[in-house]
């Protein structure tokens, strides 16, 4: 494998990790932690939106995260020909 | 057949199976004792990792902590399931493509450094002990409770069962031990938490059913409204902060997440996992399946933690929330009266159970004795709180002082009681706690004793050994590791509950931030890896220490940021000393920069060795 594909590998898929940190970090640190006052003040099917995040909305949000990080990388190995 | 029988039987079928498995998946070269071959399913592999992480504390203890603080405790549900995401995105596609046996391999080689594997070492060796005692104490614990033998035998018992599997099978053996022992336990939680929820709530599904409606069947009050309002609601009244907002800054509350978080990325038992699959995609794959399996149970606590408070709130205060006369109060209440879980204090001496905020004892804890009173409630023995001077607590926040102990295990334990299930769903409560803690204490086991036979002796004391030799070191350490597992749990240190945020602030400050520099950072040298470990170990160490051992006044935390959530602040000043020293010393050498290079292109997974 060339030096520069090996490179434009790892670009992309640093910017997917962001990507998908950037998700993780604002279901449980934003909504659960910092902005969960804000969102206590909405309700919706028996919750406080942000309590709900913070104890269960975040885990769900974790589930679909993992799933679509694994599916996006191994499209990624395939398209740099990288994979097993 | 009675309760006892049933649950001998459940707990002995369940041995059978692990000793059965270990004998099946015997160990015959290190590499099956180390990664089980390398050959493990992704699927099975998320469930032995799923074991492996839901220890006896998540199976007894986490619905209690979440019933008894609400949303104070959420840092534990987003902590321990977010840690993850991070596991899956920055860590184990990349440790498994390195492809060798264990995380101080890895810092080892990565950092091109005997003294930065000698460190990580004794990291993990430290962490996992320190993990391990409440196992095995945990173990005990459910032996007395469920089996009425006294908690040292109990702990005896676990050793001889681990010792079989674990020493035998190694982790081959271990890893599908695990798979039966995370049915076992997925199966114990959720049945009860299902009948629980559909009793107060009509709703069948505890992960969806937080948010459902009372059912007037519980109180005719209550009904239609849904569970968290009315609890809010209920638990102000009795003067407690209400459920669903917290008591902690959001600093703090932020910290703890990210330490919990961090650190569960960073516990060596938990990353080695990840080495016993055969691709790195597997890696990654595995990840989400172990997140799904321990959702099961994660997504199920918050809901049993609600209904659960709900139920003993309206069970001990009745209807008219006036409290419920002793006679008229629940069998289950007075069975778990006599195993000490709770405790009754007629203060006013109405002849009322009656439950509200602040202690019903002086001290807290109920000193329990041997007499009961002319209810037939089991008296204590502390101290008579005077009720002349102090009535210890504010008349006009809750309507009478509270006479009730729980203990917060209540809420797993005593739930197939309170549901009115048959006793075999007791009894398989029972199974499913030993599976918990047993499947724990192997994982743990297995890393103290890979990290002795493995990185001490073959990488740096003794590296002639051939691999039989090597095979029955790493059988000894387990045996001496089992040996000194079972020490601490028939004598705990008296701080266990203190000991879980070292390990995981020790995990956080250490091996998160220096694995992750040394997959993403090229630029990345030993002396900067050596300082960064260095700086995050000790000042958390210092910190823990200082505020949970040495009696270290509140005022004094940074920032008001609890000992729990100082692993996430160790974990920057990491970062931040790696940084600072690995730009003024030179660079790594060409090999090691060539080695994470190969890393990172999950092609060719087992050359990543022979470079």
């Amino acid at each position: 494998m060339k030096e520069e594909q090996a490179v434009a590998y790892w670009r992309e898929n640093i910017s997917l990790i962001i990507r998908y940190l950037v998700i993780w970090f604002v279901a449980s640190y934003g909504c659960g932690i910092l902005f969960v006052e804000t969102l206590n003040n909405i309700h919706f099917f028996g919750f406080k939106l942000g309590f709900w995040f913070a104890q269960q909305g975040s885990i769900f949000v974790f589930l679909a995260l993992l799933v679509m990080y694994a599916r996006s990388m191994n499209k990624l190995d395939r398209k740099y020909d990288v994979h097993e | 057949m009675n309760l006892d029988v049933l649950t001998y039987l459940f707990v002995g079928l369940s041995f059978a199976l692990y000793i059965g498995i270990a004998i099946w998946a015997r160990a015959g070269s290190t590499r099956e004792f180390y990664i089980a071959g390398g050959g493990v399913h992704p699927v099975a592999n998320g469930m032995a990792t799923a074991a492996d992480w839901m220890s006896a504390a998540s199976f007894i203890s986490l619905a209690g902590i979440v019933s008894f603080s609400g949303y104070d405790a959420s840092g534990y549900l987003m902590g321990w399931t977010g840690g993850y995401v991070m596991l899956a995105m920055l860590l184990a596609p990349y440790l498994r493509k390195f492809g060798k046996f264990t995380v101080p391999d890895f810092i080892g080689d990565r950092y091109y450094s005997s003294t930065a594997r000698t460190l990580a070492v004794i990291c993990v060796i430290f962490i996992s002990f320190t993990y391990i005692a409440g196992q095995m104490r945990g173990t005990g614990i459910v032996f007395s409770r469920f089996l009425h033998v006294d908690i040292e035998s109990g702990i005896l018992i676990g050793m001889v069962i681990v010792f079989f599997y674990a020493v035998m099978g190694g982790m081959k053996g271990i890893t599908y031990t695990q798979v039966a022992q995370y049915c076992i336990l997925i199966f114990a939680y959720t049945v009860p938490a299902v009948f629980l929820i559909m009793q107060v709530t009509g709703h069948i599904l505890p992960q969806t059913g937080l948010g459902a409606t009372v059912q007037s069947s519980v109180n005719p009050i209550w009904e239609g409204r849904p569970v968290l309002f009315v609890l809010d609601e209920v638990i102000r009244d009795l003067g407690f902060h209400e459920y669903t907002s917290g008591s902690k800054t959001t600093i703090d509350m932020f910290f703890i997440t990210v330490a919990l978080m961090a650190g569960t990325a960073g516990l060596p038992h938990v990353i080695v996992r990840f080495f016993t699959v055969p691709k790195v995609k597997d890696a990654r794959s595995s990840a989400g399946w172990a997140l799904m399996f321990i959702a099961i149970l994660y997504l199920t606590v918050p809901a049993v933690g609600a209904v659960g408070r709900l139920n003993l709130i309206n069970t001990i205060n009745g209807e008219e929330g006036q409290g419920t006369d002793y006679q008229h109060m629940p069998l289950w209440f007075k069975n778990w009266e006599q195993s000490g879980l709770i405790a009754w204090n007629d203060r006013n001496g109405d002849g009322l159970v009656q439950y509200a905020a602040g202690d019903a004892f002086v001290g807290g804890k109920p000193i329990l004795t041997d007499h009961l009173g002319d209810l037939g409630q089991r008296l204590t023995s502390n101290p008579v709180i005077d009720t002349e001077s102090s009535l210890g607590f504010d008349l006009n926040r809750q309507p009478y002082a509270n006479e009730v102990f729980v203990d917060r295990d209540i809420m797993v334990l005593a739930n197939p009681e309170i549901a009115q299930l048959p006793d075999w769903v007791i009894a398989l409560v029972a199974a499913g706690a030993v599976a918990a803690a047993l499947s724990t204490a192997s994982g743990l086991l297995l890393v103290i004793s890979t990290a002795i036979s493995h990185d001490l002796l073959k990488k740096t004391l003794l590296p002639e050994i051939n691999e039989k030799q090597e095979l029955l070191a790493a059988r000894m350490a387990s045996v001496a590791a089992i040996c000194i597992a079972g020490y601490f749990g028939l004598n705990p240190p008296g701080y266990v509950a203190a000991t879980v945020a070292l390990a995981f602030g020790l995990a956080a400050a250490s091996f998160f931030p220096v694995i992750v520099m040394g997959i993403f950072s090229t630029r990345m040298n030993k002396e900067g890896a050596i300082a960064g470990m260095m700086v995050g170990l000790l000042s958390t160490m210092a910190y823990i220490v200082y505020f949970k051992f040495m009696d270290g006044a509140p005022e004094d935390l940074f920032l008001g940021i609890s000992p729990e959530g100082f692993g996430g602040v160790g974990m920057l000043l990491n970062f931040v000393a790696a940084f600072t020293v690995s730009s003024l010393t030179k660079a790594p050498p060409e090999h090691v920069q060539a080695m994470i290079k190969n890393i990172r292109i999950p092609r060719e997974a087992n050359k990543a060795q022979s470079h």
